[in-house]
């Protein structure tokens, strides 16, 4: 413990507390922006580089980021000098003098965290001003449109991507008033090992970084009475989006969803939960035919599609481990396309399938084009959660008020197991509850599988299946997704199964998702709900979805069969590291 | 011909590139053709300092110095000199005052208040030959430390000698290496800053090129004291020449046993390696330096924590300057007392200062402390070129200021330096005339820093950008007087909040001149800036001169009248001002 004094108030703070956090604690709010620290996600961006978080240290003649510099014995600190407040101001109104003022039309307009700080600090003229940098806007991806005149330079996104994720996209270039993040050389998003994963725009304070926008598309084929619209809603939007409409974070809120899809003019609101049950069937029983037959093991959970891009592009060699199965979302795509399809008196073409994402990844994912059936793609657009929050919001629906309803037959169907694919750990548990049936052939009593959950980066466990100790690997973030996998290459570790999900916490942590702000306790409510879906269902296992029982007995015929393998299964392409 | 002759022949990198000359080879060539080559050698040596006369050729043991030696006064110095013992006093250097030619090197005045410890065996040894730094004690500092003394020893003695960073900072090194050497850990790591990024700055590479030798061996003892055994010179890659001297001088001390393993049979190993740097100015700053090494970008990071703490790899690390390293043998060998008897009451020692601008010696010196402005100016320096009035001198570099008249008489050490607003920097210094442009000079280096920026931090990579804008409206007469509030509001702020040395030393030019010479600002920003060139009629011959040379054609008049120039088209290009004979033309 330490004692410092701030603003004249003493306090003692553990070693290794920030003053930032110290002030906190005495009530003293600093106005921060590029800091971003989730501790529990092991998060965190320490380049101090916006310096409006600066303060005065007594005694020292350069001011300091309180966000990073760290309490000592005896320190003395004034946030509130003269000194502090004019460098704070000064370098804010700097930020501005070099930003697009297109606020009004901005995609980020009231979400903005530079927008927030200009109020709060009420900036109402910019003294110094000047040249204004000039950079092309990329567009040149289906999920991230990056606008490098909007950055502040804050690293929060260099930080997501080479630190946490480790995929090494993102960087600073150039150097002086030109410098920016952007791929080596500045080339085009689509063209780099970008996975698309969406964590640069999950952290973005401004529109420098944002999720390609597809409402425009889905309100032209809603309003074109030729079309058929059916939509789909993954298991982690129902746990998010009342947060934007001031319900509190881990709200559940799947009967409004639906409703208000419906109201939105959809002709058919289905559940992507259903496409995880169908998902866990495949993968369970792929798995067990790899376990049988002597097949490749670890098998690797694919529901990811950022994952899957990682894999393709830094782990070209391994691409046989991850299982075949198409992620949830595809999957009910497929199933919609044919099986449903088939009852309906339409041109194939007329037919669209939305689906609504925590996502950005999912996005990229729907326009893959092997994900796809006689030129037509399984999915046609692709919302992000905060997407359909402003086509809500757009409708004039009072969300927050809004009666529930159920989401239609039969590719509404799901059980616990679905749901938990939200959430890092939920995939290989509700996979662990069918593969025990399926091995055992006995009932499964308790089907939580407690040592599975949780947040630590990398976890594993070994779960008794009758004599087989079946060893299970979890990963979330792709940084700790490649520490497995390199472990995996080098042989140090055997695993016969490994999920891996791209964002930390999983889908709950999204790309696509409601901007947490740098609050991790959102997160961790998000995860909450998730688990308690899960427990309110009647059928906690994916092999008890009746409606999955009969696709498979009306159509499918036998799990991971040929037919299964036609339209649920796909391959995989190796890429380079870019 | 009674005595054998050594030449030293200046081989630095300014001779070198700006004269072309290979004046060594030369002097062999004739040499033998002469078949002298038994009384005679010819020594390739380092920087002597008066770079504005080079090339230079020292004859030994005459201590004479001959200067701007061309390949065409080969032939006469060793045949009339050599050969027949007569000085060719055309050739000698002439005092600026007296206007006398001066033969012995020891009676020139620019050497007479000089006193040279990092620079003592440049131009004085063959910095390719380590038998010659041998001769005159190299490696005995290395040898009795790791004889005598306890690392705890040297670190007290280098404490007791007051030694401070000659890279800018001025810390205490014998603190610095306390620190490192206290770190738990037996990975650490001793780095020598050879980035030398201030624009008109080349003391390092002197050393470098002249001495290199010093450099290793400071770095083995840094080594021992902090217990490293591993170093490594960051050195930009625009000295090729340095490098090379390096590369040879590390050889040769490997085959000798002073690098490498069990050095002087102690038990201690050290070993030295080359890092080249990409020229980016920031890439000196320690940290952004040890990231540049580590293979990352070159941005700095905040302090703390420091090197010492956690620098290279995460280690400990003790990185210094050049000349910081090239001081310690010599502290090593005095003893502390020595070098703590020389200088000032805060500053010990020596600086070495590169001497630029409109000074009749241009070149390196080197001082004790606590010299004065105007004895380094006006004796060292030979005076003001022309007899102009001398204005300010910009010491310090992009991060330093100007000092102004008032000043002339202020001991030199780091503290009074900042004290009037200006700093030590690395050591550059320029001398102003009546004729420089103030606010100009404040926009180049302005210019020079918000280039420089590496980006990360608000402060200096707008900041620095506006504070350049705003110069270059001024100097247009496009700027307003508000503009010179908000200009001194942005140095304030960004000094006080920039992430790293760069940044929070960007605005000292302008503030610094901003308080010297308000006036100059408070012209341009009220648009009384004359900005064209004009004529003074009362002293118009009518030469024509003037219009034959205009590259705009704007001036007119007949032969034996007057001329005028027409201000609307004046580009202030100042030849016409420099084609006039009769100075009857007046400077914007
Ligand atoms: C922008 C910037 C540039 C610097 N450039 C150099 C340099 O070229 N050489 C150098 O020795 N120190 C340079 N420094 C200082 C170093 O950060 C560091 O303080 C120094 O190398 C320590 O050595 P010393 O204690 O021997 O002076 C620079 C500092 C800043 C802020």
């Amino acid at each position: 413990m330490v004692n410092i004094k701030i603003n004249g108030i003493r306090i003692q703070v553990p070693d290794h507390t920030t003053v930032l956090e110290a002030a906190k604690k005495v009530g003293v709010h600093i106005p921060t922006l590029c800091h971003l620290k989730l501790d529990d996600f092991g998060i965190v961006n320490k380049v101090s580089s916006c310096r409006v978080c600066v303060v005065e240290e007594i005694g020292k003649p350069s001011l300091i980021p309180s966000c990073s510099a760290l309490v000592y014995e005896g320190m003395n600190i004034r946030t509130d000098s003269v000194k502090a407040l004019n460098a704070r101001r000064n370098n804010l109104e700097l930020l501005l003098s070099n930003h697009p003022f297109d606020c009004l039309t901005c995609a980020k307009n009231l979400q903005c965290e530079l927008q927030s700080l200009a109020n709060e600090l009420h900036i109402t003229e910019i003294h110094a001003k000047g040249e204004k940098m000039f950079y092309p806007i990329d567009k040149s991806s289906n999920a991230i449109v990056k606008d490098p005149n909007k950055c502040v330079m804050c690293r929060r996104c260099e930080t997501m991507c080479n630190e946490v994720q480790t995929v090494g996209v993102l960087s600073a270039i150039n150097r002086g008033f030109g410098v920016v993040v952007a791929p080596a050389f500045n080339i085009d998003l689509a063209d780099s090992s970008c996975t698309y994963c969406g964590q640069c725009v999950a952290v973005c304070p401004t529109a420098a970084l944002i999720a390609r926008s597809d409402i425009q598309k889905v309100w032209r084929a809603l309003a074109n009475e030729r079309r058929h619209v059916v939509v789909q809603v993954a298991p982690a939007v129902r746990v998010a989006i009342g947060e934007m409409f001031g319900m509190a974070p881990g709200t559940i809120s799947t009967g409004k969803v639906v409703t208000a899809l419906r109201r939105l003019g959809f002709d058919a609101v289905f559940d992507t939960n259903f496409g995880a049950d169908l998902t866990i069937i495949e993968e369970a029983n792929e798995l067990v035919h790899r376990i049988q037959h002597g097949g490749v093991l670890p098998m690797l959970t694919s529901c990811c599609p950022a994952w899957v891009k990682f894999f393709e592009h830094q782990f070209p060699d391994m691409l046989d481990i991850p299982s075949t199965c198409k992620s949830p979302q595809i999957m009910l795509g497929a199933i919609i396309k044919s099986y449903y399809l088939k009852n309906l008196d339409i041109l194939p073409r007329r037919l669209k399938v939305v689906s609504i994402m925590p996502c950005v990844a999912k996005k990229a994912e729907g326009a893959r084009p092997e994900l796809s059936k006689d030129e037509l793609n399984n999915v046609d657009y692709v919302l992000s959660t905060r997407e359909l929050g402003y086509m809500i919001k757009e409708a004039g629906i009072d969300f927050a008020n809004l009666e529930e309803s159920e989401f239609d037959n039969l590719l509404g169907e799901s059980t616990g197991a679905a749901a938990i694919f939200g959430t890092t750990g939920g995939v290989i548990e509700a996979a662990t509850r069918t593969a025990y049936e399926m091995i055992t052939g006995e009932s499964l009593g308790n089907v939580d599988f407690k040592q599975l959950r949780g947040l630590e980066g990398i976890r594993e466990a070994t779960v008794k299946i009758g004599s087989l100790d079946l060893k299970i690997g979890i990963a979330h973030g792709l940084g700790n997704a490649r520490k497995l996998l390199e472990s995996i290459k080098a042989g140090t570790s055997h695993f016969h199964a490994i999920e891996i999900m791209a964002c930390p916490g999983g889908c709950i942590g999204g790309g696509g998702q409601p901007y947490h702000h740098g609050n991790q306790e959102i997160l961790k409510k998000r995860q909450d709900a998730i688990y308690a879906i899960d427990k309110s269902l009647p059928r906690r296992k994916s092999h008890e979805n009746e409606m999955v029982l009969k696709l498979y007995d009306e159509y499918l015929g036998a799990p991971y069969g040929e037919k299964a393998h036609d339209l649920l299964h796909t391959c995989y392409t190796p890429g380079e590291r870019i | 011909m009674n005595s054998k002759y050594t030449l030293l022949v200046c081989d630095g990198a300014s001779c070198k590139t700006t004269h072309k000359a290979n004046l060594a080879a030369g002097f062999k060539k004739v040499i033998a053709e002469k078949k002298l080559g038994e009384f005679v050698s010819v020594v390739k040596t380092g920087c002597f300092g008066i770079c504005g006369q080079g090339p230079i050729v020292k004859v030994l043991p005459d201590d004479l110095l001959y200067v701007s030696v061309k390949q065409t006064d080969i032939e006469e110095i060793v045949e009339e000199h050599i050969k027949n013992g007569n000085v060719v006093k055309r050739l000698l250097y002439t005092d600026p005052f007296t206007q006398e030619p001066v033969e012995k090197q020891k009676g020139k005045k620019i050497y007479q208040k000089q006193f040279r410890i990092a620079l003592r065996n440049c131009g004085l040894i063959n910095p390719e030959d380590i038998t010659e730094y041998i001769a005159v004690r190299g490696y005995e500092a290395l040898a009795s430390v790791l004889a005598d003394k306890t690392p705890i020893e040297v670190v007290e003695l280098m404490k007791k000698s007051k030694l401070r960073g000659r890279g800018g900072g001025g810390f205490p090194t014998g603190l610095k290496w306390e620190f490192t050497a206290k770190q738990p850990g037996n990975e650490k790591y001793v780095i020598c800053n050879a980035d030398e990024g201030d624009p008109g700055a080349f003391m390092d590479r002197s050393v470098l090129e002249g001495d290199p030798h010093s450099v290793l061996e400071a770095m083995a003892i840094a080594g021992y004291a902090i217990g490293a055994s591993q170093g490594y010179i960051y050195v930009r890659a625009e000295y090729p020449l340095a490098i090379h001297r390096l590369n040879i001088a590390m050889e040769q001390a490997r085959e000798y046993g002073f690098l490498g393993k069990n050095i002087f049979s102690s038990g201690f190993d050290f070993d030295i390696d080359i890092r080249l740097g990409a020229g980016a100015f920031v890439c000196g700053e320690e940290t952004a330096l040890i990231h540049s090494m580590e293979g990352q970008r070159g941005e700095p990071t905040k302090k703390p924590p420091f090197p010492s703490v956690s620098g290279f790899r995460k280690k400990p690390t003790s990185v210094n300057n050049v000349e910081t390293f090239a001081n310690i043998p010599a502290i090593v060998l005095n003893g502390a007392d020595w070098f703590a008897s020389i200088g000032t009451e805060n500053s010990k020692g020596t600086k070495v200062f590169a001497l630029a601008g409109k000074i009749n010696n241009i070149g390196l010196v080197e001082v004790p402390m606590g010299t004065t402005l105007r004895e380094i100016i006006y004796d060292i320096g030979g005076g003001m070129v022309n007899n102009k009035e001398f204005k300010a001198v910009q010491s310090g570099g992009p991060s330093g200021g100007v000092i102004p008249k008032e000043h002339l008489d202020t001991p030199i050490d780091y503290e009074s330096l900042k004290q009037i607003g200006s700093m030590m920097g690395s050591g550059g210094l320029i001398v102003l005339d009546e004729d420089d442009d103030i606010v100009q000079l404040a926009k180049f280096y302005l210019d020079f820093t918000q280039d420089e920026s590496c980006g990360k931090c608000t402060p200096c990579r707008i900041g620095t950008k506006r504070m350049y804008e705003i110069l270059d409206r001024l100097t247009k007469l496009e700027g307003s007087p508000d503009d010179l509030d908000i200009l001194e509001d942005l140095a304030v702020n960004i000094k006080n909040s920039a992430l790293c040395g760069l940044g929070q030393s960007a605005p000292n030019p302008v503030l610094s001149t901003m308080e010297y010479f308000k006036d100059e600002y408070e012209a341009y920003a009220y648009r009384k800036v004359k900005h064209t060139y004009s004529i003074i009629t009362d002293k118009c011959i009518g030469c024509t001169k003037c219009a034959r040379v205009c590259p705009v054609e704007c001036i007119s008049g007949s032969v034996k009248v007057p001329h005028v120039i027409d201000e609307s088209l004046c580009i202030a290009c100042g030849a016409c001002y420099t084609a006039c004979p009769v100075n009857a033309i007046e400077k914007p």
